[in-house]
């Protein structure tokens, strides 16, 4: 027996070390990977405008855009908005058509106007919230046009993000760049390198690339089963790096094709986070003030640090409700989990999924202990610490903006942030946004509780768990609905025209408006006269300041998310315990 | 809007040529240099082709078993269970596990089977199983093919897959190729 704990000792231990992997590679990736996120926005030179310069002219020309008209805040909005609804457009129609379009090698059935409806907006949300599965519910052409969107839409917050850069670097300016520009670029020369690289490592670590349809395989024991393939390894690299997440199969990474071993896990676990952290670093390049980017870094990571490690700890403790029936479990908690990853690297990519936005899983949350799955929609509920690939740093702006503020009164100083004073409509402004969050998944959230506890036969197959984990499948959905996630509880029985339509809207107000928001008010302080530093001014490049900005997260989500989470998951780790 | 709309529609069109058409064009040709030209990695055995990613069932006796599959190790789909930790109905189907479990293999006490034998993968098709759960099937394996423990021991020590360059991650065990070295015994 000695000899058994021994190696479960080991083993835990080389889990442990991939954890550690796996972050030192998204620092080590990151800090670099940001100054040319920074080049990329200032249009600075680089190594590959040799390659992409000619294909950024080819968009502009064929597009009829002049990349240099500059464009005040409004109009950079109004840019962003009906791209996206052209977007919208477009997703419905091949989704409710797909069944007579071509590339259907596997003769899958069209989507269902809710199911449509549901499917676009969440891809072009940049959510990836599926209530389909990939095998059954898309044709390769679907599959294909969703993946364009999970270029475009993350291109999109990645644009808009430079947008607000801009506009906190400038002193005085009305203008700000040109959105298409930005768009183009951000697709072009940060995601595109990305998504080849990552795509062919997956590609020869046994992941799919092929147009051909199902396979049929006889197995060792003679039974005859049906594989699904398809044109994965593309469709995988972007949707890791776009903070996207939405799987080519039903169960996302966790598919043997999907994330094949160890090391596609870390490069698409390291895929995640690397844009996220980049921006960070990209902003302190942008704004020539790295100490600001460091504590923001730094407020991001310890918020991070604070659900990573209590989340791997207890799944690497198993599931106490198991450990009664006397069997051992040296992996941890394994259900809904994969042999490959282990218990560890499930509950880190379970952070980082819900750290950012990304949505993407390797194990089922749904099945995972009560704790972890608080610290997922505690990720969800925050979504900035890293958060969305551009959007994220848009959410912690709020923070930001929020702590100027009531660190301003707190010492009797008139709030400024970066030589500008913040007065009361940017406060309107960034207090609506910060409640938006919290009020869209609330009281959705009591709606469906509403109606479930008022008929719970008739709205039987919504709940696969009963009780409190029941109430916890529904926080969740419309956690991850608002935080633009993707990722789910699986057991909920979420293809319903309910379920559809309203974690629709919520997808939908929960990406739009939080990005206007952020941008009005970055665009109002770029007009507003610079005030140089003086010793009055509020340092925010400073530890204190970070220390606040921390509070005021902690304090708008404990407050908000709190009693709901009693109800679930909390409830549920005291029934066990 | 209007300003917008035209220049909105042609860039989508572009982006749907360069991202939707040449980028997944370019992975697949360089896909075709990959193990099975990037159709999923294959094992021939006997004439027979398998996909070695994808958790088969294994039932009769004399093969290690995969772990629990949600979907019935139907590759044409996947999925997990989706119940919660305390869920009194996924509760009695892990304890119903162990009991078929100890059936099976008379002299295996409950502590010495490892949880991840007894509880549903993430997928629905996970190959692979832990060093301890190849093990405490050994007896089972052995008895049902007239073999020695030390036999099938080996075996279990020639596929066990180190973590990552010795490293990082789990030690694992493919179900299939371990089965059908098994097979190859006689």
């Amino acid at each position: 027996m000695y000899s058994s704990n021994l190696r479960n000792f080991n083993t835990m231990n080389t889990e442990l070390f991939g954890i550690l992997l796996m972050y030192g590679l998204v620092i080590a990736i990151a800090i670099p990977f940001g100054k040319y996120i920074g080049k990329v926005f200032m249009f600075e030179n680089t190594l590959l405008d040799r390659i992409f310069n000619p294909i950024d002219r080819f968009f502009y020309k064929l597009s009829g855009i002049d990349p240099a008209i500059e464009m005040n805040w409004k109009q950079h909005l109004y840019a962003l908005l009906t791209i996206n609804a052209v977007w919208f457009i477009i997703a419905m129609l091949v989704l409710t058509n797909m069944s007579w379009l071509p590339l259907n090698p596997d003769s899958n059935p069209t989507m269902s106007g809710d199911l449509a409806f549901n499917t676009a907006v969440s891809f072009i949300t940049n959510t990836n919230l599926q209530h389909y599965s990939g095998e059954s519910g898309l044709s390769y052409l679907g599959q294909i046009v969703l993946m364009l969107w999970q270029f475009i839409s993350a291109g999109c917050g990645i644009a808009i993000a430079a947008v607000v850069f801009i506009a906190m670097r400038e002193h005085t300016a009305k203008t700000l760049g040109n959105f298409y520009a930005f768009f183009v670029r951000s697709c072009t020369r940060i995601l595109l390198p990305l998504a080849v690289i990552v795509a062919v490592i997956l590609a020869f670590n046994g992941t799919p690339m092929t147009f051909e349809g199902k396979d049929t395989m006889i197995t060792l024991q003679g039974d005859t089963v049906q594989v699904s393939r398809g044109p994965v390894a593309g469709f995988v690299a972007i949707k890791q790096l776009g903070t996207n997440g939405g799987g080519f199969f039903g169960v996302n990474s966790a598919h043997p094709f999907e994330n094949p071993n160890y090391l596609t896990n870390v490069v698409e676990s390291v895929s995640i986070f690397l844009i996220p952290v980049a921006m960070i670093f990209a902003l302190g390049f942008v704004l020539k003030r790295k100490k600001f980017a460091w504590i923001i870094y730094g407020v991001m990571t310890v918020g991070f640090l604070s659900l990573l490690i209590p989340t791997i700890m207890s799944e690497l403790n198993g599931n106490p409700a198991i450990t009664h029936f006397g069997i051992a479990q040296p992996m941890g908690s394994m259900e809904g989990k994969e042999v490959r990853f282990g218990a560890a690297a499930s509950a880190n990519w379970a952070i980082y999924t819900t750290c950012t936005s990304n949505g993407s899983v390797n194990a089922m949350h749904d099945s995972m202990t009560p704790l972890s799955g608080m610290y997922a929609m505690l990720g969800m509920m925050v979504n900035s610490f890293y958060g969305g690939v551009g959007v994220g740093f848009l959410n912690f702006y709020i923070f930001i903006i929020l702590a100027v503020f009531i660190s301003g009164l707190m010492v009797g100083r008139t709030p400024e942030f970066l030589g500008k004073k913040i007065e009361a409509r940017e406060m309107k402004i960034a207090m609506i946004i910060a409640l938006l969050h919290p009020f869209l998944i609330l009281s959705s959230t009591a709606l469906a509780s509403y109606l479930y506890a008022g008929n719970p036969t008739e709205y039987a197959g919504w709940l696969a768990n009963p009780g409190h984990h029941g109430f916890s499948e529904m926080l969740y959905e419309f956690t991850s609905s608002s935080a633009n996630n993707g990722s789910g509880f699986e057991g909920l029985g979420d293809n319903t025209p309910f379920w559809n339509i309203v974690s629709g809207i919520v997808m939908l107000l929960a990406r739009y408006l939080p990005i206007i928001g952020p941008v009005a008010i970055a665009g109002i302080l770029a007009n507003k006269k610079y005030i140089p530093e003086s010793a009055g001014t509020l340092k925010t490049d400073t530890v204190t300041f970070g220390l606040m900005v921390f509070a005021v997260i902690a304090i708008v989500a404990a407050l908000a998310f709190f009693p709901a989470l009693t109800l679930g998951p909390i409830a549920e780790y005291f029934s066990i315990h | 809007m209007k300003t917008n709309l035209l220049p909105a529609i042609k860039l989508t069109i572009v982006c749907a040529v360069i991202f939707a058409c040449i980028y997944p064009l370019m992975i697949y040709g360089i896909a075709q240099l990959a193990p099975n030209q990037g159709k999923g990695e294959i094992i021939v055995h006997n004439g027979k082709t398998f996909y070695t990613n994808i958790a088969q069932s294994f039932t009769d006796d004399k093969y290690f078993s995969s772990r629990p599959s949600a979907v019935g190790y139907n590759a044409s789909g996947s999925g997990g269970s989706n119940k919660g930790p305390t869920n009194p109905e996924y509760l009695a189907q892990v304890q119903a596990r162990i009991d078929t479990f100890l059936v099976h293999n008379p002299g295996i006490t409950a502590g010495q089977i490892p949880s991840e034998l007894v509880t549903a993968s993430g997928s629905g098709l996970d190959p692979h199983l832990s060093v301890e759960a190849a093990k405490v099937q050994m007896k089972r394996i052995a008895k049902h093919r007239s073999i020695s423990e030390k036999q099938v021991e080996a075996l279990i020590v020639e596929h066990t897959e180190k973590p990552l360059m010795g490293l990082f991650g789990t030690e694992k065990i493919n179900i299939l190729k371990l089965n059908i070295a098994l097979d190859n015994l006689k």
